[in-house]
């Protein structure tokens, strides 16, 4: 107390002189943003805002004439995008939503005392290194109606299994399927870095207190494994609403345009020269999953502060 | 700590300067010292369209030692075409390249990316159905790579001899065959939907009975006067398509099966009919052999018997885009020279049977063509042949295979699907900026 | 916990691990090394005839050895694209993390954004032609290094959260500038972290096949996806080939997981912490 009241000015001016110093020469220089901002900046953000124009625009590579928000209007008349915006959503939803839980308790699992835990790991990242495509071209085949290895396997049982990728109301839950099995290992791998980072104590308080291991997941697991299930529901909402290469080498979109989603909606309309109209719907996935994903995190943040 | 840094920053900046140059080919190194010139060609990746490709290359090296051809592929469908568009416009275009004529060859922009062959003097022995699909502005563009193609109904004429059937005129006759194919059990129409384009034939290839019951239909179409959903004859492949559907007289695997499965299937006899392009022959030789002899053509069947014909398709193109300059184009201009020669033509039947009749005069077919290409010679040369629309019209939707797809498996109906595609045929005419639309 | 119910538990584990990933992979490699006739069957059969040269000697050979040009390729691409993201993106997630000032918002809206918006592929080609890197190795791999950086600047990020600002404060008083702080403090702490970069963006690249087709087209440009896209439509039937081409490319991606197995998890704990 009697420090602080000895020499007000002397106080006011050192602080100053720190206030000066730190934006002279703050330990954090902002410097270090800009080889990355401009890579970032010329390759990503300028295109990114020249296609706001180019999306104005009926543009054939070859020349481009203004034709105002007509694109979009074509675009909202197009019968796969309605469907499409809903396919997409479901796609988003149904996929981070098992990444979800079959993370949380591959780790878990993958995190106890059980026997080959080095070769379960293993075996369930081992998806994320095959290529996508790689991914699809394997599972069409696995998944083929009648000589297929899944739909053979079911009729040793006597099942008739459906068709899974020309079942126009299946298509587009089974290529959810390959995404998860493809991604699953992905979020089990933040999820144990998750867990694995949660203080012993905290385990071995539970286990003094003699709480049994629904307990412990449910009151110690799960609060304290939040950043991870932010970080999973982030990325894989956001992989899965952009979601293009596995549908695309999968079913192209069909039967029909029964598993189109906004992604492959917009990618035909770019193989078909639609540059302008193609864009449009860029602009439009862009503003969806902004709508979704931004207040989304946000929340999620917010919560994850005040714990 | 240090080391680290140091061996990071060594292994960033010497792979940068690897990056710099790309690994390149592995082959011999072709540089064009010395009057050498080395042309780059890109053809889609068909196997029978790259055979080919190499083949001609070869033969033209032999006869010009100071050109060599490298051939370079590309995806088919529309992906190519994008690829096609992408690299045209950014001036990285191969220095010759194959494409489709007709409408696909019209939204290259031809004026502004291709130069004009007018001036070769083999222009004046194309075909002229062949000619009239690579022009624009009175000017000729291209060179005919391959030979005409139809697309029709294949059939196994052993399942037709089998059980007494006659080859159909009017789709009530097919209908009736389909009826008693399916009782002898045997698959009446094959269907292979997981290669979506080969859905449409039932709707592209009906153009010449729809030109049959009104010869103005394209013009009309082109300037938004007729539309597939409100011209009855239009309607009717639309409707076929639901119809074969509706009957079961389709494959069981329809939806899975892939252009390989329907051409062993017709082969096998496991299925009568296959409604197709006739170009895909070669393929059928090439996978299951000997079996072209048992394979016969008809054109797909329409309402009227008497007015029944054969809707033909032009062969693609090879272009030559305006970034070959100097040395190479005059090189460029040699080959396609070459291509729309006989010298050119049987070089090409060297490498891929031919499957229809070739687009340049004095180039002739061999005598032992399979029963399918002769059947297919007998409708032009009886006069019973139009050109499918695309040759007609440059409009042509993105969609229809997709909708095609949907109306041959029951998720659309015949009427929804044309007033469908009908909306998605806007768009393209919008996009070339077609008055009327 | 009883070992008992562990047994058990491990037991359906390893059962359930074998018939969701063990099969699959099984049929990748059993696919390859069947001859043409058997592979098209697209059975889960014990192979009549084995054809691993074989069916290895004719990938290869392919199309004048594309595969072996892709692997050249895409080793160059994947590697040079990761370092610039590793550096880079920690550079930006450290003092994005660290220091809150008039930039972080809109660093942080961009960050997110690169995550969130699919990239315009025309518009970008148009912006390679004017720098003269259209078609270019170079091109391509700061059009990857754009692309992946935001998910690597998320990832640093959050761990760099978890590192102690006294770490900084004590560097500081040492005496450390901006650069000294990150280079020779912060950059260490991250090793672990940085592995699990690595291997996640070098199989993210390795295994993208869009961007090279529209950035780098022509055959001499290959990378190994495209191959692969090659072969599916060149060789529509051959599946044997077409799988074993799927193995070729899966091995280095394969390689770098056992190499750094181990690591990869302990870098995505907050072992930094620790260090």
């Amino acid at each position: 107390m009697a420090t602080t009241t000895v020499d007000r000015t002397a106080r006011t001016r050192n602080d100053a002189s720190v206030a000066a110093r730190k934006r002279a020469k703050s330990p954090y220089s902002n410097w270090f943003y800009l080889p990355a901002a401009i890579i970032y900046g010329v390759l990503f953000a300028v295109p990114t805002l020249t296609s706001f124009y180019f999306s104005l625009t009926r543009w054939s590579v070859f020349d481009s004439k203004f034709i105002g928000l007509q694109n979009y209007v074509t675009f909202f008349q197009e019968p796969g995008l309605v469907s499409g915006l809903w396919h997409t959503l479901l796609y988003g939803v149904v996929t981070s939503g098992l990444k979800v839980v079959l993370g949380m308790l591959l780790a878990v699992l993958l995190t106890s005392q059980i026997v080959a835990r080095g070769y379960l790991r293993s075996v369930v990242f081992f998806p994320v290194l095959v290529s996508t495509i790689g991914v699809g071209l394997m599972f069409t085949v696995l998944m083929n109606p009648e000589r297929g290895l899944i739909n053979q396997s079911l009729s040793i049982f006597g099942i008739t299994g459906p068709g899974w990728l020309t079942d126009p109301h299946l298509a587009l839950f089974s290529v959810a399927l390959v995404d998860v099995w493809k991604g699953v290992g992905l979020a089990t791998l933040i999820y144990i870095a998750g867990i694995v980072s949660i203080p012993q104590e905290y385990f071995e308080a539970a286990r003094m207190d003699g709480a049994s291991s629904w307990n412990t997941f449910r009151s110690i697991i799960i609060p304290l494994a939040r950043p991870a299930t932010v970080t999973v529901i982030i990325l894989s909402l956001i992989g899965g609403l952009r979601s293009f290469d596995l549908i695309w080498s999968m079913t192209r979109g069909g039967p029909g345009f029964t598993s189109d989603v906004i992604a492959s909606v917009i990618y035909k309309q770019y193989q078909a020269g639609f540059y302008g109209l193609s864009t449009a719907g860029n602009v439009i996935l862009f503003v969806l999953v902004t709508a979704i994903v931004l207040p989304l995190s946000r929340f999620l943040n917010r919560k994850e502060v005040e714990l | 700590m240090r080391l680290r840094q140091i061996s990071v920053a060594v292994l960033a900046t010497s792979t940068l300067l690897l990056g710099a140059c790309s690994a390149g080919s592995l082959g011999s190194s072709d540089d064009s010292g010395g009057g050498k010139v080395t042309l780059s060609f890109l053809v889609d990746n068909g196997p029978e369209t790259v055979k080919a490709a190499e083949q001609l290359a070869k033969d033209f090296t032999a006869k010009n030692p100071n050109v060599t051809i490298k051939v370079d592929t590309r995806p088919q469908g529309t992906e190519g075409d994008n690829l096609v568009k992408t690299r045209l416009s950014t001036s990285s275009m191969s220095d010759l390249f194959q494409y489709n004529t007709g409408s696909l060859f019209q939204a290259l922009a031809p004026q502004k990316n291709l130069v004009s062959v007018n001036d070769g003097s083999w222009v004046g022995s194309l075909d002229k159905n062949f000619s009239i699909t690579v022009t624009s502005d009175n000017k000729v563009y291209g060179a005919p790579w391959g030979q005409f193609m139809a697309g029709a109904i294949l059939y196994n004429k052993d399942v037709y001899s089998k059980l007494g059937l006659q080859v159909p005129k009017s789709w009530d006759e097919f209908m009736a065959n389909n009826a008693k194919i399916k009782a002898s059990g045997v698959d009446p129409v094959i269907q292979t939907y997981q290669e979506t384009w080969t859905s449409q034939l039932f709707i592209l290839g009906d153009m010449h009975n729809v030109l049959a019951a009104d010869p103005q239909w394209a013009d009309k179409y082109t300037k938004n006067q007729a539309k597939y959903a409100t011209t009855p004859a239009a309607l009717e492949g639309f409707q076929h398509l639901q119809d074969v559907h509706d009957a079961g007289y389709e494959n069981k695997d329809f939806a899975s099966a892939k252009i390989t499965d329907g051409l062993r299937y017709l082969a096998q006899g496991k299925g009568a009919q296959y409604p197709m392009l006739s170009g895909q022959l070669s393929q059928l030789i090439a996978e299951n052999p000997g079996s072209e002899n048992k394979i016969g053509l008809f054109a797909i069947p329409g309402t009227d018997a008497s007015k029944n014909g054969l809707t033909v398709w032009s062969p693609s193109g090879v272009y030559i885009p305006v970034s070959t300059t100097g040395a190479k184009l005059d090189a460029a201009k040699k080959f396609l020279a070459f291509i729309a020669s006989p010298e050119g033509c049987t070089s090409y039947t060297a490498a891929s049977k031919p499957t229809g009749p070739f687009a340049v005069k004095g180039c002739s077919l061999p005598a032992d063509v399979p029963p399918a290409v002769k059947d297919l010679q007998g409708y032009i040369d009886a006069g019973t042949s139009s050109l499918a629309l695309e040759f007609l019209s440059p409009v042509k939707g993105p969609a229809l295979e997709q909708i095609c797809v949907e109306v041959g498996s029951g998720i659309r109906k015949a009427d929804a699907g044309a007033k469908l595609y009908d909306e998605d045929v806007k768009k393209q005419a919008q996009q070339l900026g077609l008055e009327g639309w | 916990m009883t070992f008992r119910r562990n047994y058990l538990l491990s037991f359906v584990a390893i059962v359930a691990s074998i018939v969701v990933f063990v099969v699959p992979f099984a049929f990748i490699v059993l696919t390859a090394v069947k001859d043409q006739q058997q592979a098209s069957l697209l059975d889960f059969s014990w192979p009549r005839h084995w054809q691993l040269v074989q069916n290895f000697v004719d990938v290869v050979q392919a199309r004048d050895y594309m595969v072996i040009i892709a692997f050249i390729n895409s080793t160059i691409l994947t590697v040079v694209s990761v370092a610039i993201m590793v550096i880079l993106g920690s550079m930006v997630a450290f003092v994005l993390q660290r220091r809150k000032s008039r930039w972080t918002g809109l660093v942080n809206f961009l960050v997110l954004s690169g995550l969130i918006i699919p990239p315009a592929v025309v518009p970008t080609i148009w912006v390679l032609q004017k720098l003269g890197l259209f078609s270019t190795m170079p091109g391509l791999i700061l059009v990857e290094a754009a692309f992946g950086m935001s998910f690597c600047i998320l990832l640093f990020r959050a761990f760099i959260a978890t590192i102690p600002r006294e770490l900084d404060e004590a560097a500081i008083i040492d005496g450390a500038g901006p650069m000294r702080l990150f280079f020779r403090v912060i950059l260490p702490l991250l090793r672990s972290v940085i592995v699990t970069v690595v291997v996640v963006q070098s199989v993210t690249v390795f295994n993208d096949f869009t961007y090279p087709l529209y950035f780098l087209p022509g055959d001499q440009n290959a990378t190994v996806q495209l191959t692969l896209y090659n072969f599916s439509s060149q060789f529509g039937t051959e599946y044997n080939l077409l799988f074993m081409n799927i193995l070729l490319i899966t091995i280095p991606p394969l390689i770098m997981f056992l190499f750094f197995n181990r690591r990869i998890v302990a870098g995505m704990t907050a072992g930094a912490i620790k260090g």
